[in-house]
């Protein structure tokens, strides 16, 4: 056995599990794939982490450095550039890395085993190309995380003058990304009728002086080595706009090429494993947290999700969590998914609640049905806002019904 | 006055590649002219990565000979050059009642160009084939040696191969005129003069208009055919183990749906004719009509990710068959025309090429064989061997050993997409979010153009 638990992913949620697993006395690996440990927030060069946290206003370097930082003196063991190519179960994990692996061969592949598992690999921005952009393939075509990771971590710049497609609050995040290194976007294109994000982030680019395009799309990308601008298209006409590169944000979706060829469960919805309120796999001794569950929440979420998570997985190492779980039985076309996808009888629930996202604009109601008794909540919410509701802790299935307004 | 080449390949894609390679192992000294950055920028770099038997080729064409003897030499030399062979077989299947009734003559068609043992199969022997079918299928036949390569690492390896045994490969070199002296051409590019006895054409989707530059004439005109893919994550290659190819028609040999050597799915190609040579726009609508296409072929599709999407350009011309043709008495060869078939009919169409130039030349009595890296599937990745240095392309688990020594060498990458194509970096689900910034730093100061520049001032 090489740890009690190891933990993949050492972003926000696998740091602040093992912080929690460290303080109950467990052995604690994380492994992580980057050079450095922190996830995503290690490339946000900007406010505002930590609040929650730490109670002060940090950028995400900072914040990611600090909980590595707390996760090593807690005496977690840290191993970055380490790759799990495969989850079996055991729990077992089949890792590379470049130099030896510790209780594996030098290089090349090796395993681990442990008494519990936590999955922890976020998200990422869905790319141009699953989104069908139409157009040519230039350089210059980024998400947010390849941007940042440019301009934070390396101090290039890709491009000087580029759009911003897309208007969720990471989207935010890329202008102030670019702001840092001088580069000036041109403007802001959002499919919708209005920013995603809520004011009074929705306000800024207004503030900086970027363009806002709404009910606006990419209709091509134009270049051959270098992106020389694109198509966009409003309400049937279409107008050229210059620019040397197109970031392209959001669309948040779980990073889980892991669970492809795993036994683990996994959720159409989500694009992540299907957990109960514990965060516990289908495989018990498989957990997971954070952004794998779910595009997108905010670091700090993900943080207070890995730590509540830890909690159940001491419990279920305790042989204390309820066996047996039933589907979560949730209808309606604008339901886009739900989380947890099953739930176990037993109290203190680790997930926030019950979480969605609808497909489509939406307003209506969630009716939210457990042990014969009907709660209904009003909703209005668009597209990748998050929606969060009390997730009932009687026993018994749980049913959601997505319900528009007449 | 420059000392003078044997011979002057102008065009670095498959056929350029491949002509380079037979010249050189035939004892002539060659070199290669490449106008992009880097080489397989044109119509070689988007395909369907298919090494067919030519058994729909027309029977007595010169394209179905070249593609038999390139598939015959592919086989030959694969192993020893380090290049996958992923033994797929392709289904060729009915959809229709009037498909259906074209199935014989297709059959009789594949044995007139020596491809003897396509069997046909029902309907329910089709789908026992291949689960994932839609239940729409009426019948089908399977031509057993259709297989799958990689549709890089095979130009890559022969111009390799031809540069360890003196080849010299100029990149980033237009050619912008020329004539001939009575005794080689003088070429003028846009990296100096170049001489040699023989120049040969395999501009691709220029073909055309270098022969018009140069000898002021053309025997046909290239009219770029677009085909634009979709490219499905990994779990979907699970739902088709053979190539599954539709009933061809007049034009075009249809959409196919086949696993990749990445280990992903493809889609594609369309057939859309345009003046444009040189880009290859993607058209969301018709991305979406391919999904659907490959829905109604596999339904259980539906719920996969795509990966990626891309564009290629085929020089197809008024005539079907191939356009080789010598000028100014042998001393300049015309290969156009080399739409659709060319990965697979390349090294029988250097070895034509090479009899009608007939040089004279001794063989190279012993040449080098040098490998290319697998970065293919069907082999052990380089990420499972000791001392990888960690992975930087996460998605398609491409180490960073991989990526310097794709960079280092006769013929390192100069470009991002050259990277990509020796190495499949960013070719993956994520597209670069997670590498770019971690590429851009490996890549500092060796591409053309860079990916990204260090701000004024520092």
């Amino acid at each position: 056995m090489d740890a009690d638990v190891i933990i993949v992913g050492a972003g926000p949620a696998g740091l602040s599990a093992a912080i929690t697993l460290r303080a109950a006395g467990l052995r604690v690996t994380l492994l992580d794939r980057e050079a450095q440990a922190g996830g995503i927030p290690r490339h946000c060069g900007h406010y505002p982490y930590g609040l929650r946290e730490y109670r002060r206003l940090m950028q995400g370097p900072a914040y990611a450095a600090r909980l590595v930082a707390q996760a090593r003196a807690a005496g977690a063991e840290i191993r970055t550039q380490t790759n799990v190519v495969a989850l079996h179960p055991g729990p077992r994990l089949t890792v590379t890395a470049p130099g030896r692996v510790a209780g594996g061969v030098a290089g090349g592949v090796a395993e681990l085993t442990a008494r519990a598992v936590l999955l922890a690999t976020g998200a990422r921005e869905t790319p141009r190309a699953a989104r069908l952009i139409g157009g040519t393939k230039p350089g210059g075509i980024l998400n947010t995380g390849a941007l940042q990771g440019l301009v934070y971590l390396g101090g290039q710049r890709p491009f000087r003058r580029p759009v911003i497609l897309g208007t969720e609050l990471v989207a935010f995040s890329a202008i102030l990304t670019c702001r840092h290194l001088g580069i000036c976007p041109v403007a802001m294109v959002e499919s919708g009728p209005r920013a995603t994000a809520r004011w009074p982030a929705a306000l800024f680019p207004r503030l900086v002086g970027i363009p806002l395009h709404l009910e606006t799309e990419v209709a091509e990308i134009t270049g051959r080595d270098r992106v020389d601008g694109v198509v966009l298209r409003h309400r049937g006409t279409t107008r050229r706009l210059a620019c040397d590169g197109v970031v392209v944000t959001g669309g948040f979706r779980p990073e889980a090429a892991l669970l492809a060829e795993a036994h683990l469960a996994r959720d159409a919805g989500t694009g992540g494993p299907q957990v109960d309120q514990y965060g516990r796999c289908s495989d018990p001794a498989y957990f997971a947290a954070g952004n794998l569950l779910r595009g997108v929440e905010t670091a700090g979420a993900c943080w207070a999700e890995g730590r509540a998570v830890a909690r159940a997985m001491l419990r279920g190492l305790a042989g204390a969590l309820p066996e047996g779980s039933t589907p979560l039985t949730a209808s309606g076309d604008a339901l886009r998914y739900a989380v947890p996808q099953r739930t176990a009888p037993g109290e203190g629930a680790a997930l926030a609640g019950l979480q969605l996202r609808v497909n489509r604009p939406f307003r209506g109601r969630a009716l939210v049905t457990a042990g014969g008794a009907t709660l209904a909540h009003a909703i209005t919410a668009l597209p990748e806002r998050r929606i969060i509701l009390p997730l009932p802790s009687g026993p018994g299935p749980v049913t959601l019904r997505l319900e528009d307004a007449p | 006055m420059t000392a003078a080449h044997d011979v002057a390949v102008i065009g670095g894609g498959v056929i350029g590649c491949a002509i380079a390679r037979r010249f050189t192992l035939d004892g002539a000294q060659v070199v290669l002219l490449e106008k992009a950055a880097d080489i397989l920028d044109g119509a070689s770099k988007g395909n369907s990565a298919i090494l067919h038997t030519g058994f729909d080729a027309p029977p007595g064409s010169l394209e179905a000979r070249c593609i038999a003897e390139g598939y015959a030499e592919y086989l030959a030399i694969h192993a020893r050059l380090g290049l996958p062979l992923i033994r797929a077989g392709a289904l060729v299947i009915a959809w229709t009642e009037a498909e259906e009734a074209l199935l014989p003559a297709l059959m009789d068609q594949a044995r007139a160009n020596g491809v003897d043992d396509v069997e046909p199969l029902g309907a329910a022997a089709t789908r026992a084939l291949e689960p994932a079918l839609a239940p729409g299928v009426r019948a089908s036949f399977r031509v057993p040696r259709e297989y799958l390569i990689d549709p890089w690492s095979a130009p890559l390896a022969y111009l390799l191969q031809a540069v360890a045994n003196g080849a010299v490969v100029r990149r980033g070199c237009a050619v912008t005129g020329g004539a001939h002296d009575g005794t080689a051409w003088q070429l003028a590019t846009t990296t100096g003069p170049v001489r040699a006895r023989l120049v040969i054409n395999a501009a691709g989707n220029h073909g055309d208009t270098l022969d018009r530059l140069l000898l002021g004439e053309q025997h046909f005109t290239i009219r770029p055919r677009k085909g634009q893919f979709v490219v499905y994550d990994k779990p979907a290659a699970a739902l088709a183990g053979h190539i599954l190819l539709p009933v061809p028609n007049a034009v075009t040999k249809g959409i196919v749906v086949c696993r990749t050597a990445w280990g992903n799915l493809l889609v594609g190609p369309t057939a859309e004719d345009q003046d444009d040579r040189d880009t290859a726009t993607l058209v969301p609508a018709t991305l979406q009509a391919l999904q659907r296409r490959g829905e109604e072929i596999l339904p259980a599709l539906a719920g996969h990710e795509v990966t990626a999407i891309y564009a290629g350009l085929r020089p197809a011309t008024e005539f079907k068959d191939y356009q080789i043709r010598a000028h100014r008495g042998g001393s300049y060869i015309t290969v156009g025309g080399i739409r659709s078939t060319g990965l697979s009919s390349a090294l029988g169409t250097a070895r034509h090429v090479a009899a009608l130039a007939a040089l004279g030349t001794t063989a190279r009595p012993a040449p080098v064989w040098p490998g290319v890296p697998n970065i293919s599937e069907a082999a052990p990745r380089d990420w499972q061997c000791a001392g990888h240095g960690g992975i930087v392309c996460q998605c398609e688990m491409v180490t960073q050993r991989e990526v310097r020594a794709a960079l280092d060498g006769p013929l390192g990458a100069r470009s991002l997409a050259g990277l990509k194509r020796r190495t499949r970096v960013t070719m993956g689900r994520c597209q670069g979010f997670y590498c770019t910034a971690a590429l851009a730093r490996l890549t500092e100061g060796r591409f053309d153009l860079a990916m990204a520049e260090a701000p004024d001032g520092r």
